[in-house]
């Protein structure tokens, strides 16, 4: 006789308070708000408190993990679109050198090189990649990681803008503490910024490009065009973060174009969950850190980078943020049936 | 007429670069970015092999071959087995792998003068008033040798053929069944096995050290592109332009450009003719 | 009558390798007029469609829109100019709510100068649409994910998608393949309201019986080349033509 075995299977389902909050209208008590509230004031709070506390060695770590997480969301953006990069170094470099060369041969102050450098950048970025946007992902990947490459060594052989041995003794910021809160500040701007503008119906026609370019194209959308705006987004981001490092560590240097920042923004996007911006920040939040514990064993960090990346995309590839938003908003249970 | 021996030389040594890349990605459609870390890694190994454990060259070398192939084999189950068609999935696990794998090399110390293989034979003649050691010499018959075998094995053998059919009509393949997964490892294992080969004849012109792990895979990359993708008459011009190129670069401009003209080739190509020398297909673009 | 005729479409051929699928087809259609075109599967009746919307560029031959070669142009590009397109195989996101979709075709430059400006929130008209197209506000379908929607549903989702647009020639490709009689009888009264408004279609279908008795002219496809044009009478009675459906009879009503 075969013996009956009642099968299970998992369900998911809302948690009550998620159905009653999910719109405006139905926030209905504290409870409600504290928890539509809490996810984005943790964040927010936190880091302005760590800024404010976190000095010296750790205080370094922070504007670091704020510098790579800026990375990271540029990287999330342009991926929103379509646009899969491995070279978010390129950005990083080309603003450094932006803000750099400003500061050391226009003789101008970090007030206007900041801003000067995250627009420019941008645009030169923009431009940059705009002639190769129409190529398939693979290869407009290839594109990216050879160019900052590709910089490298042209500052090496030709030693402009101070060469091999790079620009020293640049303009510091007027207080000490101005760089984490730069750092925070825009980390925090991007973060929720990009989330906005997502959820806005120009962030609609962006992520339906990157499901289905042509249904958008016959929406008479030109979406090289929409593309290229992506780009100046995402170039101008990763120009600031690489303007904010340059006048932090007063140095300037062929580094900024190395395979570290390229690399480390895929690694936290991977291990955080791509699409959601949270995912980037957070992803980036657990691995700077880490990293900086790590800092003994040297080049093994890339190693742990890579390996980090790979075990994401193989064995998490929906991202730690989405498993936690999955976790807070919906509960589990065994239900009878198949 | 230096220029021209040296040109030679150098692009023959450029298409051993290349013949692993492109068989595999001939044979699977797969693009290993681990192909120049495995290459540098098998010279390690039989570094290793000879200076560790005390092989002859000969032993070490075989040894090696087959050890790469092996992991390159390894690489494909563990990696790339769920993540087989999303192509930029692909292209970044595999170059993620192959970090690894050089940066591992280097936090072990591997480089320094210690690190070299010993060539084949000693002394040289001249060619043209030239002078041409014999082990650049016999790269140049191995490069030879391999290319017209790689051209022939994918082009006509009934197994090269049938590989590339299969990995054409992938999807039919799957759903009749047939184990296309045999196809992608054993593609990345015989790719794998050949950058060894070249290793073990090139790398002794010089010394070892990681970093020759991401030229090797820029050249192989930029040989590919610059010739077109599934070209073997490509990879051959490709390897040459470069190759020449870089020389004349080195002779004319200054011996650091060299490593720029790949990296400018590559990204010039990509921009103007995405296709390539070669390239039959417009498979680079995006339709419309 | 304009003396010009609207859209003009002259010798166009397209090549894929070795296939020839669409060899120097030309025809022309006037404003406001219903033209089918038809023709076995494979005669290249999707590839003409590509060609003159830009999805595909011609190896050789014009199209000309309103005395502007738009030949080979981007598909937004000829889209934005007014000519709209549906798809055989429905294109449309699945993952997001009915309404949502037609945001995409509301953000584009062509209905922002159409609406002036300031136009009201997009979403309003989107669900405003979908209710004139037969998405019943009331009961929430508009809301509804499109993924979630039967297959009648997701034609009409994709007719509104080009409809948006206000063009003044709407081209659909197979729209009621997969629709069930009462969901053609449902969908053509509103395809002939637009056209009773001003715009000219074009329609590719199979279904010979519901399509001959809106159209103006036919145009028949077979093996990438035209072999008749006319009246649904006159081109029903064309041996060709009879002999490339392999002697079907259609009673024309």
């Amino acid at each position: 006789m075969a013996k009956e075995s009642l099968k299970y299977r998992k369900k998911r389902l809302d948690r009550g308070i998620k159905a009653r909050a999910d719109t405006i209208f139905a926030v209905a008590s504290y409870r409600d708000i504290f928890y539509l509230l809490m996810p984005r004031a943790l964040p927010v709070v936190g880091l302005l408190i760590l800024s404010f506390i976190l000095e010296g060695y750790w205080g370094k770590v922070l504007v670091y993990a704020c510098m790579y997480g800026l990375l990271a969301l540029s990287w999330d953006f342009m991926a929103s679109c379509g646009l899969f990069s491995l070279g978010q170094s390129l950005f990083f470099g080309i603003g450094a050198y932006l803000a750099g060369a400003m500061n050391h041969y226009l003789y101008l102050p970090p007030a206007i090189t900041l801003p000067a450098a995250t627009i420019a950048g941008g645009l030169i970025c923009a431009a940059l990649l705009s002639p190769v946007i129409r190529l398939k992902g693979v290869y407009f990947a290839m594109v990216t990681l050879m160019l900052p490459i590709l910089l490298m060594k042209m500052i090496e052989t030709t030693g402009v803008l101070g060469g091999t041995h790079g620009i020293s003794s640049l303009s510091p910021f007027s207080n000490e503490n101005l760089a984490a809160y730069l750092a925070v500040v825009g980390f925090l701007l991007c973060l929720f910024g990009f989330r906005r503008i997502i959820n806005s119906d120009y962030g609609l026609v962006l992520v339906a490009i990157r499901d289905d370019d042509r249904a958008v194209m016959s929406g008479a959308i030109n979406i090289y065009w929409r593309k290229t705006q992506a780009l100046f987004v995402s170039g101008a981001v990763g120009a600031f973060a690489g303007a904010l490092m340059t006048h932090h560590y007063q140095f300037l240097g062929m580094s900024v174009f190395a395979l570290d920042y390229s690399i480390l923004p895929v690694a936290a996007v991977a291990l955080g969950g791509q699409g959601s911006f949270a995912g980037a920040a957070l992803g980036s939040l657990i691995l700077v850190p880490l990293s900086e514990t790590l800092r003994a064993l040297g080049g093994l960090r890339i190693a742990i980078y890579c390996g980090i990346l790979i075990g994401s995309i193989i064995a998490l590839p929906e991202g730690i943020f989405h498993y936690l938003a999955r976790k807070y908003h919906q509960f589990e249970r065994m239900v009878e049936g198949n | 007429m230096s220029l021209l021996v040296y040109g030679l030389i150098n692009s023959v040594i450029l298409a051993l670069y290349t013949v692993g890349f492109s068989l595999t990605y001939g044979i699977s459609g797969l693009a290993n970015f681990a192909h120049g870390s495995l290459y540098i890694l098998s010279g390690f190994a039989a570094w290793s092999f000879m200076n560790v454990v005390g092989l002859p060259f000969f032993l070490a070398a075989i040894l090696s071959v087959f050890i790469i192939a092996g992991l390159g084999f390894l690489l494909y189950w563990s990696l790339l087995l769920r993540l087989r068609g999303v192509a930029l999935a692909e292209l970044i696990v595999t170059f993620a792998a192959g970090v690894t794998i050089l940066e591992l090399l280097t936090w072990r110390g591997f480089y320094g003068i210690r690190y070299s293989l010993p060539v084949f034979l000693r002394g040289g003649l001249e060619i043209f008033g030239v002078g041409v050691d014999y082990q650049r010499l016999f790269v140049l018959c191995t490069g030879v040798v391999l290319v017209v075998l790689l051209w022939l094995f994918v082009h006509h053998t009934k197994i090269g053929l049938a590989f590339r059919a299969m990995a054409q009509n992938e999807r039919t393949a799957l759903s009749v069944g047939i184990e296309s997964d045999w196809i992608g490892s054993l593609s990345l294992a015989f790719g794998s096995a050949l950058a060894a080969l070249s290793a073990m004849v090139v790398l002794p012109l010089g010394m070892m050290e990681s970093t020759i792990g991401y030229e090797v895979l820029i050249y192989a990359l930029a040989v590919a592109i610059v010739g077109g993708l599934e070209s073997t008459p490509g990879m051959i011009a490709g390897s040459f332009i470069i190759g020449f190129g870089q020389v004349a670069a080195a002779k004319y401009i200054g011996p650091k450009w060299m490593i720029i003209v790949p990296l400018a080739a590559i990204v010039l190509v990509l921009v103007i003719k995405p296709s390539g020398i070669f390239g039959k297909y417009k498979e680079l673009e995006e339709r419309v | 009558m304009q003396a010009e005729p609207l859209l003009q479409v002259h010798n166009l051929r397209k090549r894929f390798g070795g296939v020839l699928a669409t060899y120097d087809v030309s025809f022309d259609l006037r404003q406001g007029e219903f033209l089918g075109i038809i023709g076995p599967n494979g005669s290249g009746k999707t590839t003409l469609v590509n060609l003159i919307t830009g999805f595909v560029k011609p190896n050789a031959g014009k199209v000309i829109y309103r005395g502007r070669d738009i030949t080979g142009k981007m598909p937004y590009t000829i889209a934005e100019l007014g000519i709209a397109r549906t798809f055989q195989m429905v294109r449309l996101f699945y993952n997001l709510p009915a309404y949502k979709n037609l945001i995409i075709p509301l953000s584009s430059r062509r209905v922002k100068k159409l609406r002036g400006g300031k136009y009201g929130e997009k979403d309003d008209t989107a669900i405003d649409l979908l209710d004139d197209m037969g998405f019943e506000r009331d009961s929430f379908v508009p809301y509804k994910m499109a993924g979630s929607l039967p297959h009648g549903y997701l034609k009409r989702l994709d007719l509104a998608r080009a409809l948006t647009l206000r063009p003044e020639i709407l081209i659909l490709d197979e729209l009621f393949s997969g629709m069930s009689m009462s969901e053609v009888a449902s969908t053509m009264p509103l395809i002939e309201k637009f056209h009773e408004e001003g715009l000219s279609i074009v329609m590719i279908e199979h279904r010979l019986k519901e399509l001959f008795r809106v159209v103006d002219r036919v145009m028949v496809l077979n093996f990438g080349q035209k072999i008749a044009e006319g009246s649904p009478v006159e081109v029903m009675s064309n041996e060709e033509v009879k002999k490339a459906y392999l002697g079907v009879d259609i009673e024309i009503a």
